[in-house]
């Protein structure tokens, strides 16, 4: 008897006699809905789909709200917005991550892409009320889904964070 | 530790770069490599100490060691596959 694996959109199957027989599992999971704008929190989102490709998982992320508008191509260099509790350690931590040469969350988030399976998914909603264009959006935003897409891409996932 | 002194070693000097920037430069090099290379990576970053081994254990590579030096860590991978 010849077992045959396949390897589609992240799930295995297992083909015997050249008919499918069962899927026999996929790649781990981690989900993240990206709502926050801002410099301090887009750094995580970066730093973990990393840590998250290196440990074989998928990432997805949705982006909606401020980190959606966040991905603008124009505002992806411009940037350097903090939450407002942390406001005035803004200028310390800018020429600190500077001076000391961190990639900038965006580079970190590219840089996971390219290692592993990560899906960038921009929220319908959010599109749709900023009129954003698809050429407005950096070129690692893979789509335009709506919510209920994403949760039922989410509901397979380890885990899922919300930022 | 193999000392083989014909053996390829691929040396990424990735100090200054913070956590997880060697252990990402690290899964660049391995993919880019033959089976069999030994790839070593220079890190100052203190997560690399740990996630290295780990990351090299799951990926099913050999993990051959760690030289500290004044300031940074030589780690020695084997690409297995």
């Amino acid at each position: 008897m010849v077992y045959i694996i396949i390897h589609l959109h992240g799930r295995y199957f297992i083909m015997k006699q050249g008919l499918f027989h069962c899927e026999i599992g996929m790649a781990d999971k981690l989900a993240m809905v990206v709502f926050s704008g801002t410099v301090d929190r887009l750094m995580p989102v970066g730093i973990i789909a990393s840590g998250a490709v290196a440990m074989g998982l998928d990432v997805e992320v949705f982006l909606t709200f401020w980190g959606l508008n966040s991905f603008r191509k124009e505002s992806l260099t411009s940037n350097t917005k903090m939450s407002r509790d942390y406001e005035d350690m803004a200028p310390m931590m800018m020429q600190l991550m500077k001076t000391k040469n961190v990639p900038s969350w965006f580079d970190t988030l590219k840089k996971a892409k390219e290692i592993g399976n990560v899906r960038i998914h921009a929220c319908a909603m959010t599109y749709d009320l900023m009129n954003m264009k698809k050429e407005d959006l950096a070129d690692i935003v893979d789509d335009v889904m709506a919510v209920g897409e994403f949760v039922d891409i989410a509901k397979d996932a380890k885990f899922t964070l919300f930022i | 530790m193999s000392e083989n002194q014909q053996e390829k070693v691929k040396v990424i000097d990735a100090r200054g770069s913070f956590c997880p920037g060697p252990l990402m430069e690290l899964i660049r090099a391995v993919k880019e490599s033959a089976v069999g290379d030994v790839i070593e990576i220079w890190s100052s970053d203190t997560g690399s100490q740990r996630d290295i081994p780990k990351w090299t254990e799951k990926a099913g590579h050999e993990f051959l060691g760690v030289i500290h030096e004044e300031g940074y860590d030589r780690i020695k991978v084997r690409k297995k596959r």
